[in-house]
């Protein structure tokens, strides 16, 4: 807790702020935590603004302590991160929209998620005001001969969220990339507010669909902190066995997409046919596809039934197996290869300086898992494999999901296999109103964050759900420098990051 | 070249038959047909996520894995408005996606059709109205079918795009 520790020496701990510590700060501790981040002594978690204060919340490793640190804008401004440390750019940006705290010092002043059609401005903040129409964004200059531009979206050509990217290209070769996002901005934080908890985690596991477990997870954990509840064994094995057929689903997925985005059209036959056949067993398991609302505060929805434990272990072997024979087509198949190797390549001391995230980062050296860092019940219990490439291109993103998907399918199998008993969720006591909690769980894309703020009577008053995808997207950016134009589909599908999740 | 044959030969073909849709008894032959008859061609889709959290994105996508083989009965996406003859539409219609959705809309030829999908592209779901969003498909384009569901699964959006050519094809637009 060193790191931690010395940030926020000095602040006050708020009382009731579980299971993490939160402390109030000044500038100087503020500036501490800046560094801390700097000097890669700290990870950010999450980046979030209220009606009159920000908080940070970092991930101290190797210890892997986590705080939430504070800071009142009294006079409606606070110290930006984002002019030292760039994964907090977009954070700032979209704190300023949403509640109008002006990041002071930002040296990147424009909108990020008003794109100027809501009739509002600050609809958060403690002043809001009408607005007619956000003037014209301007997208950053670029100068030079033989240079082109080519705007993509926010309708894709393909069956994708909507975004904005503009390529300025020389020739075939990328030598800028601007995204513009925010189009799916839905108005989560605000829904949030006034929701009673219910709605609270319905919300929830719908801010990025592809990652509903994890979502609902985190944020069940933070009720749960702040309810002091106890969450059956069985329950929180069952969600992690949610967990995992969530990664598992994902990772199939992805790994036709890259193979039919590679030319190969034969891998995304294969790995939509493998997907189909995990959804089909949730589906048969827990009632939904998806597992869409299968975590509820105090544990889960449905138990899994014997008959439905033995399909998966089947399932679990049967997957393996598949999956190995697939990984031989892929690395053999040399005009695939050639597509994926030294491509959209991020080096590890960049990911570190961008703060890239989750399974994208641990294709690029950072051996960073909150199930391996952070392991609470039942990761404990189970040991996962931290899996970790070093190569940073298209190649060790695919390779990644190989080795997280075995590992996942191990897993699967060892959770049925070695289920508790008992019950399966336990009645989540009333919690004392104005509490505060934090949910964090590492999905298939990365660390998921919750945290939750009760208001009077059962009611949130700030709940803010944050996305790995905030941080990995402008990593993008730099991924696709000096790639040709046709690769960027291939290289982003290997991020494949949410649109909605960090559009809020 | 060898491995892939062979994994080709035992995967076989996993393509179940299509859902029966609402009012139509004989199935595939009938409806090849009446696309035929009424676009003269085969049906082609343009997805539009106008907000989404990207569940319904996601049974959209199933919709083209061997099991359900939505280009085996002679439906596909394609990646422009004006090569489409129905729109599939996942909402809550953000304020950010609505100019793009009006415009994807004028610029499909008619005769057009518009499925909405999912809970929220059918009445706004949990996200409704607020600042940020405008609700269900039918407040911005005008809405032929809707699909219910969060997220509706692969066989109820078949069933609702095979409805939406069936209504097309007994009521043409003027």
């Amino acid at each position: 807790m060193a790191v931690l520790a010395d940030i926020t020496k000095g602040g006050r701990k708020a009382e009731a702020h579980r299971p993490w510590p939160r402390f109030t700060v000044d500038t100087e501790a503020w500036r501490r935590a800046v560094n801390a981040l700097l000097e890669a002594r700290a990870t950010l978690l999450g980046l979030w603004g209220d009606k009159e204060q920000v908080h940070l919340a970092l991930l101290e490793e190797p210890s892997a302590d986590i705080a939430v640190v504070t800071l009142e804008c009294p006079d409606g401004k606070f110290p930006s991160i984002g002019v030292a440390y760039p994964p907090a750019i977009r954070l700032e940006r979209a704190i300023r929209d949403l509640y109008g705290l002006k990041p002071a010092g930002a040296a990147d002043t424009r909108a990020w998620l008003d794109l100027g059609f809501w009739g509002v401005s600050q609809p958060l903040g403690a002043n809001k005001k009408s607005r007619k129409a956000q003037p014209a964004y301007a997208f950053l200059p670029v100068e030079g001969e033989d240079l082109h531009q080519i705007p993509v979206g926010p309708v894709h050509a393909g069956i994708i969220e909507p975004g904005h990217f503009r390529f300025t290209a020389n020739g075939e070769a990328v030598v800028r990339l601007e995204q513009r996002l925010g189009y799916v901005h839905k108005g989560i934080d605000g829904l949030m507010t006034g929701a009673d908890l219910d709605k609270g985690a319905k919300l929830a596991g719908r801010v990025s669909g592809d990652s509903t477990v994890a979502y609902a997870w985190a944020y069940a954990q933070a009720l749960e902190a702040i309810a002091s509840a106890a969450v059956p064994p069985r329950a929180s094995w069952l969600r992690a066995l949610a967990l995992e057929r969530e990664r598992i689903a994902n990772h199939l997925g992805d790994l036709g997409y890259l193979g039919n985005d590679g030319g190969f059209a034969f891998g995304l036959a294969q790995f939509s046919r493998l997907k189909e056949q995990v959804l089909r067993s949730n589906h048969a398991a827990f009632g939904h596809r998806f597992m869409m609302d299968h975590v509820v505060p105090g544990g889960v929805a449905r138990d899994l039934a014997p008959e439905h434990a033995a399909v998966m272990v089947d399932e679990a072997q049967r997957l393996a197996a598949e999956v190995k024979v697939l990984r031989e087509i892929y690395d053999e198949h040399d005009g695939l290869q050639d597509r994926f190797r030294a491509c959209g390549r991020v080096r590890p001391d960049l990911a570190v300086r961008l703060g890239l995230t989750g399974m994208a980062a641990r294709a690029s050296g950072q051996k960073h898992d909150l199930r391996c860092d952070f392991p609470h019940s039942p990761w404990d219990a189970l040991g996962v494999r931290p899996i970790v490439h070093d190569d940073g291109d298209v190649a060790a993103r695919v390779a990644v999901r190989f080795d997280e998907l075995d590992e996942s399918l191990r897993l699967v199998r060892e959770i049925v296999e070695r289920l508790p008993g008992g019950d399966v969720v336990a009645p989540v006591p009333d919690p004392q109103p104005y509490r505060l909690g934090l949910g964090c769980v590492e999905g298939w894309r990365g660390p998921v964050l919750v945290a939750l703020e009760l208001g009077p009577g059962g009611s949130i008053r700030r709940c803010h759900p944050h996305d790995p995808s905030w941080s990995n997207w402008p990593v993008i950016e730099h991924a696709v420098i000096g790639n040709i134009v046709p690769d960027f589909p291939l290289i982003n599908k290997s991020f494949n990051l949410s649109y909605s999740g960090p559009d809020l | 070249m060898l491995r892939i044959l062979k994994q080709i030969a035992k995967t076989g073909i996993v393509s179940e038959a299509p859902p029966e849709a609402v009012d139509s008894p004989d199935e595939v032959a009938r409806l090849q047909d009446e696309v035929l008859r009424t676009l003269g061609r085969a049906l082609t889709i343009r997805q539009v996520d106008a907000g989404s959290c990207n569940g319904c994105e996601l049974e959209i996508h199933a919709l083209g894995n061997p099991y359900y083989n939505l280009e085996g009965l002679g439906i596909k996406f394609v990646a422009s408005p004006r090569h489409a003859d129905l729109l599939l539409v996942t909402g809550p219609v953000s304020k950010h996606m609505a100019i793009a959705l009006r415009r994807t809309y004028d610029a499909t030829p008619e005769p057009k059709l518009v499925v909405a999908v999912g809970d929220c592209g059918c009445t706004g779901g949990i996200f409704g109205e607020s600042y940020a969003t405008l609700g269900r498909v039918a407040n911005v384009i005008p809405v032929d079918v809707t699909v219910a569901g969060c997220p509706p699964t692969p066989t109820a959006l078949l069933r609702g795009i095979l409805a939406a050519v069936s209504t097309r094809t007994k009521t043409p637009r003027a």
